[in-house]
């Protein structure tokens, strides 16, 4: 009986699939849960000092965290590192949607497209590092490339120090993430449109519909997932910066103006006194702030792909109707 | 119709001021490598390359900055965390696509769940523990994290779900192919869009990384490319122009390349990672 052979009963292959996970978990306890339960350990301790390796819990456990939220450098850099992410994010999401609302227009039919893309996706797969030293030159001053074109245009008579006053020093660390993320956005939000289904368009054009129209009224409702996807990614990043505002100036900048909370852990834990344990407290107080951040775009996926199962079951539903009439 | 076409105009210039905005300051940087010191403090920007190459290059070389060295170590880095972090996220998706098991759904929203948690914030206590184990100073410790990387993950079963059919599979096993013979021989070929897409991304993430890496190397002979390029902000090169502008040309000069090469495939990755219905 061929049946048989094709089924072989009683064999299970359940195992398999713990075996072949065995690898992650085992990667995951140790490089990912392991370090994260150590950071939140060292957050309640007296853990400092190169080299050493013991340490004791605090008599008051939360006097780590305490001490960081009072931590006049630390709140600066909190409230730096979201003026910079909102500094950037603003008009880059404002230009990807006009990008995208260009060369989605089907009335439109934008050439070379692909090229495009290519060019505007380019600082994205730089080095941040080298971006942010070769940056650091073309704002230089007294001699640099953005001084020189100031000076030769007219626009300045002396040479300006960006490096001194620090709402420059944030716009720059702000422009340049904007620079590397626009091209990103972009193409994730023209993807977006491009998933959209083409029946919706085609009705509105039937309907008569403007451009302006079909983009306010049909493609920006239908990307509001993608939307909320693509804000919380970039918040949850811009949370992280360090490369940007580290290399573009040394030292958090003038006023500490471009200190974010990553550079400040990185000061606090591997230079000066190596305060491992208030860098732990600070880096666990972010933890949180991003472990809420992506339980919102969890549940938001989770929703969506129940909501498109949902779906699904309907339309075989309808369709099973329809052939049984 | 006219206006239409006028309006396509703006477009197009919008775009290619931004295209030019793109290329810009690379071409400003490779431009200044080729200029002497003076010359740039002349005059900071020139479209226009000089005859000085060889003696910046002199001049970095001199100093700690050490291209080679930074080349090779990336290299090593980078080749071995992408080589891990494909082959096991593909194996783990195979686990989560091709069997029932009882922690399947729970394990894949443990994914789900720390799919975004950057490793940054929890550095602290990732370098105490690769202190303690005497791990600093030691390539693996950057390669070996890889072989967890749930985005990967994530990705992969999103791409194996529809692409693979499990009575390939099951014929397999017919024939008497073990199932870690069948996941390398017939899944894995299934599976190379995806993990080509998926390699690229990793190896230039890797590559570029700059936290890690910076905390765990601290001896010269170890370090990335990235953390040459900090050296850079150092007292030592601050007055040699040209020399620094040489240094950032070289350490970008690969990932121009590679660009270059798979900017159809990279766009296109990039595109494929926000469908994520």
């Amino acid at each position: 009986m061929p049946q048989k052979t094709l089924k072989p009963k009683g064999v299970s292959y359940a195992k398999y699939g713990y075996l072949f996970s065995l690898p992650f978990i085992i990667a995951f306890v140790i490089f990912m849960l392991y370090p994260t339960i150590f950071t939140a350990v060292i957050g309640f301790t007296d853990f400092k000092g190169v080299a050493t390796t013991t340490y004791h819990f605090l008599e008051h456990p939360f006097d780590n965290f305490v001490s960081i939220f009072n931590n006049k450098t630390f709140r600066t850099s909190l409230v730096n590192t979201i003026e910079i992410w909102v500094i950037n994010f603003i008009p880059q999401i404002g230009l990807a949607l006009l990008l995208t609302a260009w060369f989605t227009n089907r009335s439109r039919k934008i050439r070379a497209q692909g090229a495009f893309k290519v060019l505007f996706y380019l600082p994205n797969i730089i080095t941040a590092a080298t971006v942010a030293i070769l940056y650091g030159a073309i704002f230089g001053y007294p001699v640099g490339p953005v001084n020189d074109i100031l000076q030769t245009l007219g626009l300045a008579s002396k040479p300006f120090d960006f490096s001194t006053s620090p709402w420059a020093a944030k716009f720059v660390v702000a422009f340049i993430q904007f620079w590397m993320w626009y091209g990103y956005t972009t193409i994730i939000l023209i993807s977006g449109v491009l998933g959209i289904n083409p029946e919706l368009f085609e009705a509105a054009e039937i309907d008569g519909a403007s451009p302006a129209q079909t983009f306010f009224k049909v493609t920006l409702p239908c990307m509001r997932t993608i939307l909320i996807f693509t804000l919380i990614t970039s918040l949850i990043g811009g949370l992280n910066m360090f490369d940007i505002p580290k290399l573009y100036i040394w030292n958090g900048g003038p006023a500490n103006a471009t200190m974010t909370t990553s550079v400040f852990i990185y000061a606090q834990a591997f230079s000066g006194s190596y305060l491992y344990n208030k860098a732990a407290a600070a880096s666990m107080i972010m933890f949180v702030i991003i472990a809420i951040l992506s339980a919102v775009t969890f549940y938001m996926m989770r929703d969506r792909s129940e909501a498109r199962a949902k779906r699904d079951m309907r339309r075989l539903a309808k369709l099973s109707k329809g052939a049984a009439v | 119709m006219k206006r239409r076409k006028k309006n396509n105009i703006i477009i197009y210039i919008v775009c290619i001021i931004l295209g030019i905005l793109s290329i810009l300051p690379f071409w400003i940087m490779i431009a200044n490598a080729t200029r002497s010191t003076y010359q740039i403090q002349q005059h900071a920007i020139s479209l226009l390359p000089s005859v000085h190459l060889a003696e910046n290059l002199k001049v970095l070389t001199g100093k700690t900055f050490n291209p080679i060295t930074g080349f090779f170590n990336s290299l090593i880095i980078s080749t071995g965390a992408t080589a891990c972090a494909v082959y096991f996220s593909t194996l783990t998706a195979y686990a989560l696509v091709a069997y029932s098991w009882k922690l399947r759904q729970p394990f894949f929203g443990l994914i789900l769940a720390v799919m975004m948690i950057p490793t940054q914030v929890i550095s602290i206590g990732f370098y105490q523990f690769m202190y303690r184990i005497h791990m600093t100073n030691n390539l693996l410790a950057l390669i070996l994290p890889a072989i967890a990387a749930p985005m990967t993950v994530f990705f992969m079963r999103q791409y194996m779900l529809p692409a693979l059919n499990l009575d390939i599979v099951a014929s397999a096993r017919i024939d008497g192919a073990g199932e870690f013979r069948t996941f390398n021989s017939i899944v894995l070929p299934i599976m190379k869009p995806a993990m080509a897409t998926q390699a690229i991304f990793t190896y230039v993430t890797s590559w570029n990384n700059l936290f890690l890496p910076m905390i765990l190397l601290t001896k010269k002979e170890n370090y990335t490319m990235p953390i040459m390029v900090s050296l850079l902000k150092g007292d030592i090169y601050k007055t040699e122009y040209g020399a620094v502008y040489l240094a950032l040309t070289l350490s970008v000069l690969p990932l121009f390349i590679v660009y270059f090469l798979l900017s159809k495939y990279i766009i296109a990755g990039v595109a494929l990672g926000s469908v994520k219905e």
